[in-house]
């Protein structure tokens, strides 16, 4: 009998590391990285719920002290971020979370200056709903946090924000492009990019008009982003006169043979997939095997070096819209690639670059409330709604009454080979800038 | 079974031109009778290889109940680790330049045998630390004690395959011959891969009923799944049964998992989730416990989704498209279960004393 409950409690904990190991997994950042930053200033100050099983993970956590001469001390500020860490999209997660680690290295001193302490903590929402709402619940109990840099996916940021809102915790988005995302007017969400309701429409015009297609296929991942930027993306193109073959929603990860089936007998000119590109990736290479020669295009979810990875030489002659170019597009960024490359030891990911500008506007925001005592919340969300002309690395940011910057840019770029190392090589076909659309 | 085979695809062929007949003016930008004649053979290809994959994982899930009577939610995970074995083999020996030079069916062969050796071993670990210990208690202990393992392997795979290739899904290099597309017609053709795919899964089938029926282990095995204790009685080592049994439940598992692999070329540590749950489904449609009916309940699950998959959104023009595939699947599923309550081929099985 003892040695029966002495196995089930076996088992509990057998389950329960189970359950740990994703934290313990920093799938996409080698822990390797972290002595070389600074294990010397480490504060003692892991306030964050202890409990929290999505807590990012130690050992990403090292290299955030920064500076922080111990001269006075009027206490600690510290910028969360949140994105996915682990997952199948942890490669985009990973780009925002080393976005705005640099930001708050390179850019903290005015704070330092003014005797705070500045702190960065990423947290991981595993590109999941329900684990960024957790997360957001436990950020907002601590005091310290003053914004949060995220999330990556439009259905994780909305939930979120809710429990943001609630604190007046300011949240700036590097990546978030679903309308409904300042669409609520909250004065405490803002995003530095573009959105779909543009974003879908002017990747329908960029196949009409350049790539001269007449018919389409549309394709979705039934996601809150996917879904929603392919039914822009069909409204426009029914509006061009584009003939709509199908319009279809599948979550399907391996095998995509039913669907492409039905595909290859309408032979569209165009497929438009409305994801991410873990899906991509392996609906194109089968499509090319399946003898499928349509252009594929998609939103900025197919922008990452392994969706060339996943599909191989099928990625070639696929275009992609998207509201973040590859760093080096911005005449303004060569500094950060060059820090970038030096400190993590790879390219910057596609939303690096916007993760690193959200952090630097919020900083600058918190410093100009900071002069005297630590600021509220409330004070930091409306220090950074007002900015104005924000010179970041790519682009200047005015946020209008929503949260939208007031222009924002668009790109569509061509997958010209199927080798993830010739990625940020892409070519650019067109660039637009496009203010947000009116809310009624 | 090919009888099986050929009546389910010539009834959902039927049902499909029936229908396409009816619905024939729904659509007005083509002709819609004549869309459902051109893509129902490949639709009907595609569905028996994509079936195939299902039965094979199926005959572990089967093994297993057979001899215990309770279901290995594990087994979805030890399918997956085949999965990952297969290709990290073949990534291995694609970064050691070697892959070029070897023939192709060799490499099919290796790493079906590596896929199945680990596999194999890890179903027997799984079975000696969370499942044996388990064995006297109730049925719902070692049904929880599996879906612990299931998740704790899906992390450890992630966990391993983070630190070790900083990432988790994993691609199969492109082997050309592997590749090859046959061309019937013009509206017709398959690849080598689901060749490989079904005569596999006919020869694993083929060899595990013979071993079952006609060897003197396949003998104990019955033995075992008939009465334990009789069993032991009898002079059956009962423990080393069930080891074998997972054993080779689990190399089944990880034959599939190679395979599947190989026909859909990107795996990561989720991938075992719905094609085992697909084929756990497809094991109760056959009758659970019966080889021959996971077999079948694999297969004609397999055809049932991708006629659903392929012609829902023709027929209601894109009002349910294919992410309803599977309610059609599985209320087929409860249909039969309902007028026939042990599954296409399976006999009531006697309460165990």
């Amino acid at each position: 009998m003892k040695a029966k409950i002495l196995f089930v409690v076996l088992l509990v904990a057998l389950i329960a590391t189970a359950c740990a190991a994703p934290t313990a997994a920093p799938t996409a950042a080698p822990p390797t990285k972290a002595p070389a930053a600074a294990p010397t200033t480490a504060p003692a100050a892991p306030t964050a719920a202890p409990a929290a099983a999505t807590k990012a993970p130690e050992p990403t956590k090292a290299p955030a002290p920064t500076t922080a001469p111990a001269a006075t001390s009027k206490g600690t500020i510290k910028i969360a971020s949140q994105s996915p860490l682990s997952g199948d999209q942890a490669s985009l997660g990973e780009g925002i979370k080393l976005g705005t680690q640099l930001a708050v290295e390179q850019l903290s001193k005015p704070l330092v200056d003014l005797g705070y302490k500045v702190e960065y903590v990423p947290f991981d929402d595993q590109a999941k709903p329900d684990v960024g709402v957790a997360n957001a619940k436990n950020l907002v109990t601590d005091p310290d946090i003053m914004v949060v840099i995220g999330h990556l996916n439009s259905g994780v940021a909305i939930p979120s924000s809710e429990v943001y809102k609630d604190t007046d915790l300011a949240m700036v988005s590097p990546a978030n492009t679903n309308p409904n995302v300042t669409d609520r007017g909250y004065a405490t969400v803002n995003r530095v990019c573009g959105r779909d309701d543009v974003q879908g429409p002017s990747g329908a015009e960029f196949a009409a008009k350049e790539l001269k297609v007449k018919s389409v296929y549309i394709l979705h991942d039934k996601t809150t982003y996917g879904q929603g930027v392919a039914e822009f993306f069909r409204d426009t193109a029914k509006t061009l006169g584009l003939n709509i073959l199908g319009f279809e929603g599948t979550e399907e990860k391996a095998n995509f043979d039913p669907i492409l089936t039905p595909i290859k007998a309408a032979n569209p000119d165009l497929i438009y997939f409305g994801g991410l590109y873990p899906q991509a990736g392996p609906l194109i290479k089968q499509a090319r095997a399946k003898g499928i020669n349509s252009i594929l295009l998609g939103p900025d979810g197919l922008d990452s070096s392994d969706f060339a990875k996943l599909a191989g030489d099928a990625a070639v002659n696929t275009y992609y819209t998207s509201v973040a170019a590859p760093a080096a597009a911005f005449p303004d960024a060569a500094q950060f690639i060059k820090d970038f490359k030096a400190k993590f030891n790879k390219d910057p990911q596609p939303f690096a670059a916007h993760a690193y500008d959200s952090a630097a506007i919020a900083l600058k925001a918190i410093a100009a409330v900071a002069k005297d005592a630590k600021p509220t919340r409330k004070a930091v969300s409306a220090a950074i709604r007002a900015t104005k002309d924000f010179k970041g690395i790519t682009g200047v940011y005015t946020f209008n009454k929503n949260g939208d910057p007031t222009i924002a840019k668009y790109f569509f770029i061509k997958v010209t080979s199927g080798d993830p190392a010739k990625w940020d090589a892409n070519p650019i076909a067109k660039t637009l800038e496009i203010a947000p659309p009116e809310k009624k | 079974m090919l009888l099986y085979v050929a009546g389910t695809v010539f009834i959902l062929s039927a049902l499909v031109l029936i229908l396409g007949f009816i619905f024939r003016d729904i659509r007005t930008d083509f002709n819609l009778l004549e869309r459902v004649w051109l893509i129902l053979p490949q639709v009907a290809v595609d569905g028996i290889s994509a079936g195939f994959v299902y039965a094979m994982i199926a005959l572990g899930y089967t093994m297993v109940y057979g001899v215990l009577e309770f279901i290995n939610f594990a087994h979805s995970e030890i399918f997956m680790v085949g999965a990952f074995i297969g290709a990290e083999v073949l990534l291995i020996m694609n970064s050691a330049g070697v892959l070029g030079a070897v023939h192709p069916l060799i490499l099919l062969l290796l790493i079906l045998l590596f896929g199945m050796l680990g596999s194999g071993g890890l179903a027997v670990t799984v079975e000696r630390i969370a499942y044996r210990p388990l064995r006297g208690a109730p049925r719902l202990v070692p049904l929880i004690s599996a879906i612990g393992v299931s998740l704790f392997l899906q992390d450890a795979v992630r966990f391993f395959e983070g630190i070790w290739r900083n990432e988790f899904y994993l691609t199969y290099p492109t082997i050309k011959f592997f590749e090859q597309r046959i061309i019937l017609s013009s509206t017709i053709d398959f690849s080598v891969k689901s060749i490989i795919v079904i005569l596999g899964a006919i020869l694993m089938l083929v060899i595990l009923n013979y071993f079952v029926n006609a060897t003197k282990i396949g003998t104990a095995i019955r033995a075992v799944a008939q009465d334990r204790a009789t069993a032991s009685l009898m002079g059956i080592d009962v423990n080393q049964i069930i080891v074998l049994t997972f054993f080779i439940g689990g190399a089944m598992g990880g034959a599939a998992g190679v395979l599947f692999g190989l026909q859909y070329n990107t795996i990561n540590p989720f991938t075992g989730f719905i094609p085992g749950l697909k084929a756990f489904t497809a094991a109760v449609l056959g009758g659970i416990g019966n080889i021959s009916g996971a077999m079948l309940g694999g297969i004609v699950l397999g055809i049932m989704e991708a006629y659903g998959a392929s012609y829902l959104s023709i027929f209601t023009s894109g009002a349910f498209g294919a992410e309803y595939k599977d309610i059609l699947a599985f209320s087929i599923l409860i249909i039969i279960l309902i007028f026939r309550p042990a599954g296409l081929l399976g006999q009531v099985v006697r309460e165990k004393a």
